[in-house]
């Protein structure tokens, strides 16, 4: 395997007496898509934004592309394509405007950016947009022109931090299909996010991070294989019931999980434990078999939902 | 791999570029920049020159301003003063957009570019524009005849560096505050309004009781209203005042600038 584009050992960064990330290590290879899955507040936007070179670290070392972000920090930058949580485009400029600026940030030349703002504003779904005010655009168009922003200097890898937070379904999977493309171009991604099914869809490694510290890594399905069972069942027998049924159930499934709303079985076989539960005269007012996602990984190491 | 890009160049240029881009933000607004531009002068060169000015004059000949007309006495102080406003204007408002509002330095900082270079372009765009609004002062002084085409070319300059000697303090002051609400409510009426009142500018410092002269020392308007002064009709100030006046300013230009680059840096790197 060669050398790793980005290498973590020990980062920690304390902010007063806080802890916001607590000592943690991963490696990210060339072309890999690498995702940062946690709760708010888990430390992933303070890690991505050392990983950015702009934030200083407490202790620990950090190297991007074999340099140190913290004395490098222009040079590492160069190499980089951001995509902040929160669009921090020029509202008062155009679309196109937009891309020409942040391009000149790069010292790239004038003919070289304005071939470039035709493939991006192709890429971002925006070509009639090009001479509308950023301030017009609706909230999904906003994010792909900020990744598309992200992308003029044709970065080694991006950072995508909460790439869909705060959009709607269609805007989401828009997304996602761009960021599948660039994936396939073999650029490297880093993302964080607080979806799993985004976590599931884009990354082909990830860690679980949970107050500051990581709790697993692996492969969205090597996570689930380790950590869940094949499928789960969903029962529901009205918030009062849950409670008293719940000792009868355990009996009947390797693991179990009481929600305020719900409760969580895992089992290879679904349908045979829901028969299982009919059987013994059980009858919940909602039934649901589906398989292990994320979210039952994350369930299980932290005791936690992811979005609560 | 990407696209070559020079480091060494950005690190050369990154101010430029950053100036660039804020001058573009503001070239969208130059109907408005323009019309006060130009409004702004004529309000005071009409109201002093066939008001005020005319009272003054009555009242004692132009034995308190060293023999020069009211309207002309007061011109390089105006001149200054809108200096100042242009520079305050385009530092406070960019800097808490830049690290509040819009959060635009953050962006700007994800790329080659340093905080350092994000403090000195917001500085030099804002400078670019002072020079802008002086300029058409100027223009409009000489129309009304108020000053003589000459030495007086000299005002523009002083201006500026009154300017830029305050912006360069305010723009320090905008990169500390996280709380912006009081701010424009202290920095309109505690710091502008007293300036202008206090440093000379309507009558000589001089002329005030001394314990309120201390306001003019400190204040920029002071010393380049002072400096127009001499440059525009040998207002008689010595050398010696001359060169403090200069340093004075570029004084607070070193520090504030000094000062406000290691704060950008500081504040984008928590």
């Amino acid at each position: 395997m060669s050398k790793p584009l980005i290498s973590v050992r020990g980062l920690t960064k304390v902010f007063g007496d806080f802890t916001a990330v607590d000592g943690i290590d991963f490696d990210v290879a060339k072309g890999e898509s690498f995702g940062l899955l946690g709760p708010n507040g888990a430390g992933k936007s303070t890690t991505m934004r050392i990983l950015a070179a702009t934030s200083t670290r407490t202790s620990g070392t950090v190297e991007i592309l074999d340099k140190d972000p913290e004395k490098f920090g222009p040079l590492v930058r160069a190499h980089l394509g951001v995509v902040p949580q929160q669009d921090n485009l020029d509202g008062e400029l155009t679309v196109s405007e937009n891309l020409y600026i942040y391009g000149r940030y790069f010292g790239l030349s004038k003919k070289f950016i304005k071939g470039k703002i035709e493939e991006l504003l192709e890429f971002a779904q925006l070509e009639e947009k090009r001479d509308v005010k950023v301030e017009a655009l609706s909230g999904g168009m906003k994010r792909r022109l900020t990744i598309a922003r992200g992308l003029v200097s044709e970065p080694d890898i991006l950072l995508l931090d909460e790439p869909t937070t705060g959009l709607d379904p269609q805007a989401r999977h828009i997304l996602w299909d761009r960021l599948f493309r660039l994936k396939e171009q073999g650029v490297t991604l880093v993302l964080t996010t607080h979806f799993m099914d985004e976590a599931e869809q884009l990354c082909d490694r990830l860690v679980v991070m949970d107050k500051g510290a990581i709790m697993a890594e692996g492969s969205p399905q090597g996570l689930i294989k380790e950590y869940s069972s094949k499928e789960v069942l969903e029962v529901r027998f009205g918030s009062d019931r849950n409670k008293e049924v719940a000792p009868q159930l355990a009996k009947m499934c390797e693991r179990m999980e009481i929600l305020p709303d719900r409760i969580l079985m895992y089992t290879e076989d679904g349908e045979k434990l829901l028969e299982q539960i009919a059987a013994a005269k059980m009858h919940p007012t909602t039934s649901l078999v589906r398989r292990s996602s994320l979210e039952d990984v994350f369930l299980r190491l932290t005791g936690r939902t992811l979005i609560e | 791999m990407n696209t070559g890009i020079d480091v060494v160049q950005i690190q050369r240029f990154g101010a430029f570029y950053i100036a660039a881009a804020r001058l573009r933000s503001m070239a969208k607004w130059k109907s408005i920049i323009a019309a006060v531009d130009i409004g702004n002068p004529l309000f005071y060169l009409i109201a002093v020159g066939v008001g005020i000015g005319v009272l003054v004059e009555q009242g004692s000949g132009t034995s308190g301003t060293s023999g020069i007309k009211y309207i002309a006495f007061i011109a390089p102080a105006l001149l200054a003063n809108s200096a100042i406003t242009a520079v305050m204007d385009e530092t406070v408002f960019p800097t808490i957009e830049g690290f509040k509002w819009r959060k635009l330095f953050f962006a700007q900082n994800a790329t080659p570019i340093t905080g350092r270079q994000i403090a000195l372009g917001v500085y030099l765009s804002a400078l670019c524009r002072a020079l802008f609004s002086v300029s058409i002062y100027y223009i409009l002084l000489l129309a009304f005849n108020v000053v003589d085409f000459g030495s007086s070319v000299l005002l523009i300059p002083i201006a500026v560096l009154g300017g830029g000697a305050f912006g360069a303090v305010i723009l320090f002051a905008a990169a500390i505050i996280e709380n912006h609400d009081q701010f424009f409510n202290i920095l309109g009426r505690l710091v502008i309004m007293p300036m202008f009142l206090f440093s000379g500018t309507f009558f000589p410092l001089s002329s005030m009781p001394i314990y309120l002269q201390p306001i003019g020392w400190v204040s920029p308007l002071w010393h380049a209203t002072e400096l127009g002064r001499e440059a525009a009709f040998d207002y008689g100030v010595s050398t010696l005042m001359v060169i403090v006046h200069i340093t004075f300013l570029s004084v607070l230009v070193i520090v504030g600038l000094f000062l406000s680059m290691r704060q950008f840096e500081r504040r984008l790197a928590k």
